[in-house]
């Protein structure tokens, strides 16, 4: 799955042949743009993240010092804005919202990532009548606008009860509805070859056991790809709870934050500012902890499409 | 596989179907039914005909005014953001050392760039005594007003959309790692220089990626929510009121859905036309080798 990351027409030379004068000052060329190139990295990436930076250290800085100087570091540090931006101006501390983002998470995750598998497994596996008119609506999904079906989605809902719970924001993704992760397995399955599949199938097992038993093992790590896509996303999503939960004690962290900027009093800027580094903070983690998963997965998803 | 039932796949796909069905295909027509409605919640949809999109198209300012903000908004960050995308994808190319790290720093706007959080931040740095009128005091500019002037309100979210480049920066950087290296020598022993090789093997090469890119891109900008709703709340003077905000509003605010769908189905059918203008185009430019990738 890994592309060879090395490439590099200098170091191709010089193993062959002695290097001539011509290559030398080619070399000595390229040394220097290879410097210019890291420092045009750091530079944009220094400004990129300053932001990132700037917001971990306003949120332990006063009220007072956020607005007087554009260094990141506090100058007489404090908790109070992690301490009083917990309480929150509602009956629950961020604690409960921090539960209910779990609540959503959790079940949504596992749905996704168990009816993709299957769904992915019958369009790379097995052919059957319709397969490629179904197929082609898997694309189309995934071009589709959500604005156009959101409308009478929340109708649906409505009209079976499920507003103010959340069922609304678990089924769709329970029965493969992000067609983004569908099509990501099925290009990693692709590029699996079938020949344990078939000596399991020679062997006896029927297609669930080789799916559960041969598959998913190789597959995994394309699932976990789409378990941490699909927590991101939903760590993210602010508009689906939006519309589908109104009572506060169901509010994720996103909705809770929107309702601490219009609650908060006008000066407890790091209030809101801890709170926001603590709603990054899952993402990141897991982030740094599995990057390598989503360079793959975004990698795949993309340039084998 | 070979020797099954033919019909065994759908045991498979049969969640995928259901889904497609109910929450896909249905609440599509619906919306489409509905936009030719006049529909508060309260009473059965009402059919009025074109009466929705007359008046979106006769009679509504705040549709007009919303429409040429989303374009703008649309076609001033995709290109913008891929730019970014390919130059620094381009540049890690580069057999840097460092290319995971800097990978990994660039990557991560675009995970958190969607979130409410990053949003809110957005308010702070841009405030009127905020990081970046800060920064722009210690050059010696004056600071600038940028939530209460239209255009500069607009500039803000752009920004929060194109610092979100890694996600697109990552696909191009593995397209760019798939070019067949033997290419780049055949080519330098032809005497191609630095640019020739990017601009004949490495860009055509990757067209489809740009492609990919372009497509998906342009589909998530058009329906950006959260940045406008968060940080500058449409305004001022709906300068930055994109569409699905005006949707929104329109669907859940005042709960008046046939409306509301049909200005979704205006916004369809650009990102539509749009769409397939550049799935045509691309048998023009996009240049498509046998699939040889493992």
């Amino acid at each position: 799955m890994t592309a060879s990351f090395d490439l590099n027409p200098q170091k191709l030379l010089s193993t062959s042949e002695p290097a001539t004068a011509m290559e030398i000052k080619l070399r000595r060329r390229s040394r220097i743009s290879s410097a210019m190139r890291y420092s045009v990295l750091l530079i944009f990436g220094l400004i990129m993240l300053y932001p990132l930076i700037w917001l971990i250290g306003a949120s332990f800085k006063t009220n007072s010092e956020i607005f007087a100087s554009p260094s990141f570091w506090p100058k007489d540090p404090t908790l109070s804005g992690y301490i009083k931006g917990w309480e929150t101006s509602t009956p629950y501390t961020f604690g409960r919202f921090f539960w209910n983002t779990f609540l959503i998470i959790t079940p949504k995750v596992i749905g996704t990532a168990i009816s993709c598998t299957l769904v992915a497994y019958g369009f790379a596996r097995f052919d059957f009548p319709g397969k490629r008119i179904l197929f082609m609506t898997v694309i189309a999904t995934l071009l589709l606008p959500n604005v156009v079906t959101r409308i009478p989605q929340y109708l649906l809902f409505r009209d079976i009860g499920w507003l103010d719970s959340f069922l609304p924001l678990w089924v769709p993704s329970a029965v493969a509805g992000d067609a983004f992760f569908v099509f990501m397995l099925i290009q990693f399955l692709r590029a699996i070859p079938r020949d344990m599949e078939e000596a399991a199938r020679v062997d006896g097992a029927n297609t669930l056991q080789t799916l559960v038993y041969i598959v998913v093992p190789m597959l995994m790590p394309a699932i976990v790809s789409v378990c941490l896509f699909q927590f991101m996303w939903t760590m993210n999503d602010f508009l689906g709870p939006l519309i589908y939960l109104s009572s506060i004690d169901k509010y994720p962290v996103s909705l809770a934050l929107k309702l601490s900027i219009d609650t908060t009093e006008a000066f407890d800027w790091n209030q809101i500012l801890a709170m926001s580094v603590l709603a990054l903070a899952p993402s990141l983690t897991v982030f740094f902890i599995a990057q390598k998963y989503f360079i793959e997965g975004i990698s795949t998803g993309g340039v084998k499409g | 596989m070979g020797g099954d039932n033919k019909y065994l796949g759908y045991f498979y796909v049969a969640p995928y179907v259901a889904g497609l069905l109910l929450f896909t295909a249905f609440p599509f027509a619906a919306s489409f039914y509905l936009s030719f409605t006049d529909y508060d919640l309260l009473s059965t949809p009402k059919w009025t005909g074109l009466d929705n999109y007359h008046k979106l198209f006769t009679r509504d300012r705040t549709f007009d005014k919303s429409l040429k903000v989303t374009l703008l908004y649309v076609f001033m960050t995709v290109p913008i953001k891929l730019a970014f995308a390919l130059l620094i994808a381009v540049i890690l190319n580069y057999r840097l050392k460092a290319i995971n790290f800097f990978r990994t720093a660039y990557y991560v706007p675009s995970i958190l760039g969607g979130s409410i959080a990053i949003a809110v931040l957005w308010r702070y740095i841009f405030a009127q005594s905020g990081l970046v009128n800060m920064i722009i005091g210690l050059v010696g500019l004056e600071p600038i007003n940028w939530f209460g002037d239209p255009q500069n309100a607009l500039i803000t979210i752009t920004l929060l959309r194109c610092w979100q480049f890694g996600s697109a920066m990552v696909i191009f950087l593995a397209a760019l790692q798939s070019v067949d290296k033997s290419l780049y020598e055949a080519a330098s022993i032809d005497g191609a220089n630095q640019w020739h090789l990017f601009r004949y093997i490495t860009l055509p090469l990757i067209t489809p990626v740009i492609f990919f890119n372009l497509i998906m891109q342009t589909v998530q900008a058009f329906q950006e929510f959260n940045g406008p709703y968060i940080i500058t709340e449409g305004g001022p003077l709906k300068s930055t009121y994109l569409l699905p905000l005006y949707i929104y509003e329109k669907a859940f605010k005042s709960f008046d859905m046939g409306y509301a769908s049909a200005i979704a189905w205006v916004l369809f059918a650009i990102i539509m036309v749009l769409t397939l203008a550049a799935f045509w185009s691309s048998k023009k430019w996009v240049y498509y080798a046998g699939d040889k990738r493992s």
